[in-house]
């Protein structure tokens, strides 16, 4: 019985992982809430949104690496990340305007808004496609590791190795300031309470003389540097490609939902339980149960609940548990 | 139906001889008759033949869409749901996988039938709070590792029998045509299970939760190999119409298509071409039929009725969540079906070529830009929207081919432009449908 | 543009005449229903004259109403249900497109201006529901009732907290989890933060308990005393009576009775007709 090395080989593989993870999942869970909230449709482009922001981060990347500019032991992309923000920024607001405007102007019904939204998805995958092509794209560049397997072995004298990725330090360390950053703005700047103020009762919120035009426009730029910022982390972390990032949209729903639609502390609970839930279900638990069973108890079978292939059936399945118990989500969200 | 009343009739007859969705079918025969001048008869026919069974899927989210306004952006899975039932049918079982497997696998799965029942019985039977949750958390837990002990040695059993060409249990070794329908009945049980859960919820809980079943049905045939052996694909499904090959080794075919004028070859692939053009003809019309006729049904009214103000029909009586479940299930079937049909002309299941984009949400651009609420809009939508995608890879190629020949030899820009004509449909589709949606919402042929 | 009809959907329930981008109804041919004529109000602090309006491109609710209130007056609005009493002060603020008469404030003509201009011109409108921000706390909900200000506002949260004096222990709360009469406060100290010189009330008290509403009607009177104009319609047509200084009894979207608060409830037909003898 070995306690110890259980508790790392958690950590290794399952709580770190599910960490970074879930800061993922959190950043783009606050996006689609915030456009729940505000523009009161589910933005079935959000991933392609992500997409786009990434693809742009890794032109730009590469653009700094030909320059010989790097960020020392952190990826070079952070230094990109501003930019490629404004770029995800300027796409919204031209697409708001061109696109979803004139739909909000009508009045129209959310589920229109949603068909619209698949018509910009199928234009920004494209877009996305275009610039930087369907592959894989690998764009970390700088220190691999904070903490490697071998240096925490020689440094412990454990048998298991604890190794923590610069990516998922970088992920957590920076999905905390965003985090930080939106709720200073949401709770202490006038245009953050006009926001909430919108998103709580539009019809009074136009009443008090806030601008909706203005609220909107604010919404998407935050949206885009939270889309970016989630992507350009998950791509950090593993790898760019297009059509995983489309299929994110599946846990991002799952965890705006399972929050409460609408509102940005549940987008960020759900994120992490969708992210945990995920990880402990897929993950193969024999190692952690051998070392914390007594003597050669050890198990025969992998201890795996589901093959990591089914971890959308993890979010779905926590999905479908939150609709049919409490609708509503964790956190109250809104019942529009 | 002899219920229809005068007035739908007067009125449908009417609009049937307004000129414009005539002119539409014209100009979109006129394209494909183009397309086979321009690109060879072959392609026009595969376009053709591809065009039938995207109208098929048309018709069935239009028939969820168009009539009961209910989102279901999980298409995908029930096209494939439909291609593993033409598998589950046509292919003829391993008999090894049976003995080996047989008893164990179908023991787990009856397990996990029971596990679910039983859940169903706990929920509905059980009074809610703490210790129901407690007793469905430990009979979901147990019983789904219960069943997994069982299953797994058995599902390893079967995949090790002859992997490079079985591993899997195989069909029932029935007519290929069985398994149209039978691929509908798939689509429509899966289709049962998640409208019970889902349905009577926001239309965008809906939206996400077929999104998510779609991407779990894909996970199954991708990863559950027992069944249809995942992505080491199932080939060689049985034709419903003769092989190329036959057609010519027969000298009676060989000699009719020497008085036309054309090499057996040639003639053979059209021929078999024209045969699947027929058959899924005759199916498309018959579902167009049926459709057309609910449509006008007093069930057909009742469902716009609904769609239309969902509280006021409430009001007056109607069960809307079992009227949604019924055009649920239905429009899922027609799903199925024309998935089954899918895979029974390229006589292959490759799990792997499914995505969102070309399954699911290419069908609903059809089903807007054809109109809908419209049955012959959604069938037009199906082939024009079909024809645009499959046309403009070629096209871009031929634009970008004329720009790159601007551009000096072996330009990275080149390379880069011929990896982007891949990416043009995808824009094209984009643009069709929002320029549809904003400036003629109701689609080419708009409902009445 | 009756395609777009399709993309709508009446459970989004928004106040499309609230988000009205600009206030033109434009006069047409004039409705002759016959009516009483309208009193001679043309030089009060807030008149509604001749009102003559209805939703959208629906049947006319009004037919040349007049509303009208002095500076630091209660003119409370009462009559039988389907009267047109909610219409009658969304058309003073601007909710609905007239089709004949005009709304002045303090002798401007302000008929043609859309709801957020007239709440720039010091007008303030307490909605019957929906009428505060649920998930903001007491002092966020004020300060977006002053969302249009840029001077100080915290005497002003003060004077709100004076009248209201609850709030400013629930200050730090969700008003979605307050009291009905509470949020009834909040909803009032919102509308008065842009320190209006009208305040308009649709229905304040339904809903609340006859205790809660003798308090509000006592901070309503308050409210008077500093000047306020206030135009309220009631349900609770004898006690909102008691209070006014102006009483306008409709019927069918015209006057049927005018009169002080005290004249209508002494007069024996609109006692006997509208407040149940």
């Amino acid at each position: 019985m070995d306690l110890l090395n259980a508790l790392v080989a958690f950590l290794n593989f399952v709580f770190i992982p599910a960490l970074a993870y879930g800061s993922q999942l959190a950043l783009g869970a606050l996006g689609a809430t915030l456009i729940y909230g505000i523009l009161r449709f589910s933005n079935f482009a959000h991933g392609e949104t992500m997409a786009f922001g990434t693809a742009i981060t890794i032109l730009l990347t590469f653009g700094l690496q030909a320059l010989g500019i790097t960020f020392g032991p952190l990826p070079t992309a952070l230094i990109a990340l501003p930019l490629a923000i404004a770029a995800t920024a300027l796409l919204l607001l031209g697409t708001d305007r061109l696109v979803y405007r004139f739909y909000r102007d009508a009045k129209a019904a959310p589920t229109i808004l949603v068909i619209v939204s698949l018509g910009v998805m199928f234009i920004m995958s494209a877009i996305t496609r275009f610039l930087v092509g369907v592959e894989d794209i690998a764009f970390a560049d700088g220190e691999r590791f904070v903490v490697t397997a071998r240096g925490f072995r020689d440094w412990s004298g454990l048998e298991e190795g604890l190794a923590i990725r610069s990516t998922q330090v970088i992920t957590v360390v920076v999905a905390g300031i965003a985090v930080a950053l939106l709720f200073w703005f949401l709770n202490r700047t006038r245009t953050g309470k006009s926001m909430r103020a919108f998103s709580d009762n539009e019809d009074l919120a136009l009443l008090s003389g806030i601008n909706p035009n203005r609220v909107v426009a604010v919404t998407w730029v935050i949206v885009a540097a939270l889309a970016t910022t989630a992507g350009v982390l998950y791509g950090l972390d593993k790898s760019f490609k297009a059509f995983t990032y489309f299929q994110l949209l599946l846990p991002i729903f799952a965890a705006a939902v399972v929050g409460g639609l609408g509102n940005p502390l549940g987008a960020i609970a759900g994120g992490f339980v969708i992210a945990f839930s995920e990880v402990m279900v897929t993950y193969a638990w024999r190692q952690v149960v051998a070392y914390a069973l007594p003597g050669d108890w050890a198990p025969a079978g992998l201890l795996q609940i589901m093959s990591t292939e089914y971890k959308f059936a993890v979010s779905f399945a926590i999905l479908i548990i939150v609709l049919l118990f409490k609708p509503t989500g964790l956190f109250k969200g809104q019942s529009v | 139906m002899t219920t229809v009343p005068q007035a739908t009739l007067a009125r449908s007859s009417a609009s049937g001889a307004s000129l414009r969705p005539v002119l539409l079918y014209l100009a979109m025969a006129a394209l494909i008759v183009g397309t086979g001048f321009v690109m060879g008869w072959n392609y026009a026919l595969t376009v053709v033949n591809m065009g039938l069974i995207s109208a098929i899927m048309a018709l069935g989210v239009n028939l969820q869409w168009g009539f009961a306004g209910l989102f279901n952006v999980g298409v995908m899975g029930f096209v494939a749901l439909g291609g593993l039932g033409a598998v589950l049918v046509a292919m003829p079982p391993v008999a090894e996988a049976w003995v080996v497997g047989g008893g164990r696998v179908g023991a787990g799965l009856v397990l996990g039938v029971l596990t679910v029942v039983s859940l169903v019985v706990i929920r509905t039977r059980m009074a809610r709070g703490q210790l129901a949750t407690f007793v469905m958390l430990a009979v979901g837990v147990g019983g789904y590792l219960v069943m997994r002990a069982v299953l797994d040695p058995g599902v390893i059993a079967v995949e090790a029998v002859n992997p490079a060409s079985t591993g899997y249990f195989g069909g029932l070794g029935l007519p290929v045509l069985l398994a149209w329908p039978a691929g509908g009945l798939l689509a429509a049980g899966a289709a049962w299970i998640i409208g019970k859960t889902a349905l009577g919820l926001r239309s965008d809980y809906l939206a996400i939760a077929t999104l998510g079943i779609a991407e779990i049905i894909l996970a199954v045939l991708k990863n559950e190999d027992w069944l249809a052996r995942g992505v080491k694909n199932v080939v060689g499904i049985p034709s419903p119409v003769p092989q190329e090959i036959a057609l010519q080794q027969d000298p009676g075919f060989v000699a009719r298509a020497a008085s036309f004028g054309v090499d057996p070859v040639t003639a053979s692939t059209l021929w078999v071409k024209v045969l699947y053009m027929g058959l899924f003809a005759v199916v498309l019309l018959a579902l167009l039929l049926l459709a057309q006729l609910a449509l006008r049904s007093p069930w057909g009214r009742m469902m716009r009725a609904i769609r239309d103000n969902e509280v006021a029909a409430a009001a007056m009586g109607k069960d809307v969540t079992a009227r949604h479940l019924q055009i649920f299930v239905l429009g899922s079937a027609i799903c199925g079906i024309a998935g089954a049909m899918m895979v029974t002309l390229d006589g292959q299941l490759t799990p792997g070529s499914y995505q969102p984009l070309r399954y699911t949400f290419l069908i609903w651009v059809m089903v807007i830009v054809g109109g809908s609420g419209n049955n012959w809009g959604a069938v037009l939508g199906g082939f024009l929207i079909w024809w645009l995608w499959v046309i403009v890879e070629p096209l871009g190629n031929a634009l970008f081919g004329v720009i790159s020949t601007t551009l000096p030899a072996g330009s990275p820009i080149t390379s880069h432009l011929q990896d982007a004509s891949a990416h043009m449909r995808l824009l094209t589709m984009g643009v069709i449908l929002l320029l549809v949606l904003r400036f003629s919402p109701r689609g080419l042929i708009p409902e009445k | 543009m009756t395609d777009y009809e399709a993309l709508r959907d009446n459970r989004g329930n928004n106040d499309r005449s609230i988000a009205k981008d600009n206030g033109s109804g434009g006069l047409h041919v004039a409705d002759n229903r016959q009516t009483r004529p309208a009193p001679s109000v043309s030089r009060a602090f807030l008149v509604g004259e001749a009102m003559v309006g209805g939703y959208g491109k629906g049947p006319s609710i009004l037919n040349g109403c007049t509303i009208a209130a002095e500076k630091g007056e209660i003119a409370v609005i009462v009559g039988p249900n389907g009267a047109g009493k909610s219409t009658a002060m969304k058309a003073v603020f601007g909710m609905l497109d007239l089709r004949q008469g005009s709304v002045r404030l303090n002798g401007e003509d302000i008929t043609r201006l859309t709801p957020q201009a007239r709440v720039a011109k010091g007008m303030a409108f307490v909605p019957q529901v929906r009428n505060i921000f649920p998930s903001m706390s007491v002092e966020e909900n004020l300060e977006m009732g002053a969302f249009l200000r840029r001077d100080d506002i915290s005497r002003t949260i003060e004077q709100v907290y004076g009248l209201f004096t609850i709030l400013r222990d629930k200050r730090r709360q969700p008003a979605g989890e307050l009291s009905g009469g509470q949020r009834q406060q909040v909803a009032v100290g919102r509308a008065l933060m842009t320190q209006p010189s009208v305040l308009m009330l649709d229905e304040p008290t339904a809903g609340v308990s006859p205790i809660v509403m003798d308090e509000l009607f006592d901070r309503i009177i308050e409210i008077a005393r500093q000047g306020i104009t206030i135009l309220m319609v009631e349900q609770n047509a004898r006690q909102a009576l008691e209070i006014a200084d102006k009483g306008y009894v409709l019927v069918q979207g015209g006057n049927a009775f005018t009169g002080t608060g005290k004249e209508l409830l002494a007069d024996p037909q609109v006692r006997k007709s509208f407040l149940g003898g």
